[in-house]
């Protein structure tokens, strides 16, 4: 018997980030810190294993050493498969061929033979860039139900935002009719969620005709999808009911932070049903001293609080030393906030380190926005980081 | 390291000495820390000083201990050659399983006999510290010595337990006497205590142990160790560090307290990993009004009562109004709304309903087994 996959999901991966700013200076978006254990790509890869999908080809392509060797072997998601499990596909030279993935949908097309390889009957594509638990199991159902060629994930977005996104206008039994990619119109408020089931054998043919197109951006959602829906193959939305966040800006990484907050959170990361497997850091259990006040927090192990800390998300290894102050603040592995420092409303990238009595961030009240600093760097003794302000470098101070 | 070493670990001895904790368990599996079990140390040790293989001893109730353990992955021990080999019990029709040290060392020689490396380096899991094995091995070779027999300089805790102390030459090193459970150890008193790890040559200890099947000795103590302390070159290598040795409940609740200093846990986790089971849990979560100070909290918590010098492991839930202080409380514990605990130890699942309470002290903190509810 051949051996065979029915379904293998491609998530793509390559993406740079650009609005998400210093946190992707030197790391694709899918690696970036999330949740206080987290990082963004954990989540489509705990849904693969979560539903039953064992393979899975991650496309990289901007800075993707620190997300390659994140994954590693796939063993934290037990996608470490004899035949299967996670697997780089990285761009590479061939005799006939270039290098670079130039599209989301040049992207798979170069690595169809990985594909190929496990003879399945579904592609599941996906993105790195959202937070969300789904069960793909279940869209590939309804996608064998409706007999669809390709079916697309689909979330209700409110119609003043639908213009951000891809729309969808459908038919009371969910089929496609029209697909708009960013509308300054939009007719309908149905987001494409980016995640695409596609019959396998239709996929092949489309990208392969695709790639012989020159006109074409070599894009799903403006090449791909459109060319499909022309010529008349049967495309189906498929609704989603839950949390999904697109975190690529750095507002919405904030926001998506916050909502792992309080007792009913907007989006819960402690749900035993669908685990969300990671790369867990080496470290003892979180201390919080003598001193420590904390409020509506998350706070990772190895962290160690004497200071105030108020609704905010702390990675591994974060120290508050006493009288510091974190507040409305997102900060991930190995940062310190010395003594007397506050850090408000502000996204912090691993291990900085904010000198006393330096002040970061203004409050989210006072409609500044959100500082970031970017990883590695120093903030000195009793400098100002204003709200909004973006660093990657050490600041001294004005 | 100058040579290779392999690591046996003894999983069951001194499971005695906390029957409440070790009776569903090995004293292996015995949880400690929030988030690791008594073996994680002496494993971790080991690891880190760069033994790839390590022969676990086992004898009752080990499930607990292979549902630990798994593939050894999580201690890098996952290997082609060697990694971790667990050593069930080994009986024949004429003999029962080991009830002494020394015949479970006759039953793993099939084991010593098929490894390759030089030095063998046995260990018990009673005993928390950070010790560097790869520098007792370099001891152990500098002095030429037969066995080497590591110490910890400290005042015994209580009168009633199995102890070995060493007379070490303060210089040399060499042991000149050596006494098992001495009757005359008074508490508080400072004595080289023996902490259970001790090196020897693979040869030396292969030999040895066929000498004492021969000769049917049946104790390692007293029939090779206390008898030959003369003859047979027997150094003590001093361990000046942080050692917590588990005797007893009141140890072990004395102990999980001492993580709580500081200069503790920077020499416990300070330099180097501590590896343990891995668990995917999520990160804990403060909620409201919760107030959490001078405590230990491990992932998948959920807080919003109060918590003070506390240690709590993995998946604890503190609920609103609970005053929860000077206590253990070990994973998936609930603990509902309104309750007030001090001085307890609760083992894993435990239930706690609304507005119990419950007060153990430090010399006897209260005691609650697992999977109960109250």
């Amino acid at each position: 018997m051949l051996r065979k996959k029915e379904c293998v999901a491609m998530l793509l991966a390559g993406g740079q980030g650009s609005r998400l700013y210093a946190l992707t200076n030197n790391i694709a978006k899918p690696a970036v810190a999330f949740g206080a254990k987290y990082r963004i790509i954990d989540f489509p890869l705990s849904n693969c294993i979560n539903s039953g999908i064992d393979t899975v080809g991650v496309l990289t392509q901007y800075e993707p050493l620190e997300l390659n060797e994140y994954i590693g072997n796939g063993q934290p998601w037990d996608l470490d498969r004899a035949f299967g499990g996670v697997h780089i596909l990285s761009p590479y030279q061939a005799k006939k061929k270039q290098s670079w993935f130039e599209g989301t949908a040049n992207a798979i097309y170069q690595n169809m033979h990985f594909m190929k390889k496990y003879n399945p009957d579904y592609i599941l594509i996906l993105s790195g860039d959202h937070i969300y638990k789904m069960n793909y199991a279940k869209m590939l159902r309804a996608h064998k139900e409706t007999g669809a060629d390709c079916t697309i994930a689909a979330i209700e977005v409110p119609l003043s935002e639908a213009s951000r996104f891809g729309i969808l206008n459908t038919n009371p039994d969910g089929s496609i009719y029209q697909f708009e990619e960013k509308p300054k119109a939009p007719k309908s408020n149905l987001a494409s969620m980016g995640i695409y089931i596609f019959t396998a054998k239709k996929l092949f043919k489309y990208l392969e005709e695709d790639d012989a197109n020159p006109a074409s951006s070599k894009d799903f959602g403006k090449d791909v999808l459109p060319a499909m829906l022309n010529a008349g193959e049967k495309m189906f939305s498929y609704r989603f009911h839950g949390y999904w966040k697109d975190v690529g800006t750095i507002s919405s990484l904030w926001e998506s932070n916050m909502d792992l907050l309080g007792r009913d959170p907007g989006f819960d990361v402690g749900d035993h049903d669908w685990k969300i497997h990671s790369r867990n850091p080496l470290a003892p259990p979180e201390y919080l001293g003598p001193t420590a006040v904390i409020d509506n927090s998350m706070i990772a192990l190895g962290c160690e609080v004497e200071g105030t800390v108020e609704h905010s998300v702390l990675a591994s290894n974060v120290v508050v030393e006493e009288g510091a102050v974190v507040r409305d603040a997102v900060l991930m592995a190995g940062t310190v906030v010395k003594r007397g420092a506050i850090v408000e409303y502000c996204v912090i990238d691993e291990n900085v380190i904010i000198e006393e009595g330096a002040h970061v961030g203004e409050p989210k009240e006072a409609g500044a926005g959100i500082a970031v600093l970017g990883r590695n760097i120093t903030i000195a003794a009793g400098a100002k980081v204003k709200g909004g302000v973006i660093l990657d470098k050490d600041y001294k101070g004005e | 390291m100058a040579h290779s070493t392999v690591g046996v670990i003894f999983s069951n001895v001194h499971d005695e000495n906390i029957p409440e904790l070790s009776r569903h368990r090995t004293m292996a599996s015995v949880p400690f820390g929030g988030r690791y079990r008594l073996i994680d140390f002496a494993l971790s040790n080991m690891v880190n000083s760069g033994i790839t293989t390590v022969g676990i001893v086992t004898k009752n109730n080990y499930q607990s201990l292979i549902d630990h353990l798994g593939s050894g992955k999580e201690w890098d021990l996952a290997r082609k050659d060697g990694g971790i080999i667990l050593l069930p019990p080994y009986s024949d029709e004429t003999d029962k399983p080991y009830t002494t040290r020394l015949e479970a060392l006759m039953s793993i020689t099939g084991f010593l006999n098929h490894r390759k490396e030089d030095y063998v380096v046995i260990s018990d899991c009673d005993g928390i510290a950070h010790i560097d094995i790869a520098d007792i091995v370099r001891f152990h070779e500098e002095k030429g010595a037969d066995i080497t027999m590591v110490y910890h300089e400290e005042k015994i805790p209580c009168e009633s337990s199995y102890f070995i102390t060493l007379e070490p030459d303060r210089r040399s090193g060499r042991v000149k006497g050596l006494k098992i459970n001495p009757g005359d150890l008074r508490k508080g008193k400072k004595y080289d205590l023996y902490v259970n790890i001790m090196v020897m040559s693979r040869e030396f200890l292969v030999d040895t142990i066929r000498d004492a099947v021969t000769r049917g000795f049946s104790s390692f103590g007293r029939d090779i160790l206390t008898k030959n302390v003369d003859t047979l070159k027997i150094y003590g290598y001093n361990f000046k560090g942080y050692y917590a040795g588990v005797n007893s409940m009141e140890d072990y609740y004395r102990h999980s307290m001492e993580l709580l200093d500081r200069k503790v846990r920077d020499e416990l986790f300070g330099e180097r990993d501590i590896y343990t089971k891995v668990r995917d849990s999520a990160p804990s979560k403060y909620l409201e009004g919760a107030v959490v100070r001078n405590t230990l909290v491990s992932d998948g918590c959920e807080i919003e009562g109060t918590v003070e010098n506390c240690i709590l492991f993995r998946g604890v839930k503190v609920g609103k109004g609970s005053v929860i202080r000077n206590s253990v409380i070990m994973q998936d514990t609930v603990i509902g709304e309104n309750v007030s605990l001090d001085c307890v130890i609760t083992d894993k699942n435990v239930v706690i309903r609304d507005r119990r309470t419950l007060a153990g002290c430090a010399e006897l903190p209260y005691f609650i087994s697992k999977g109960r509810m109250l």
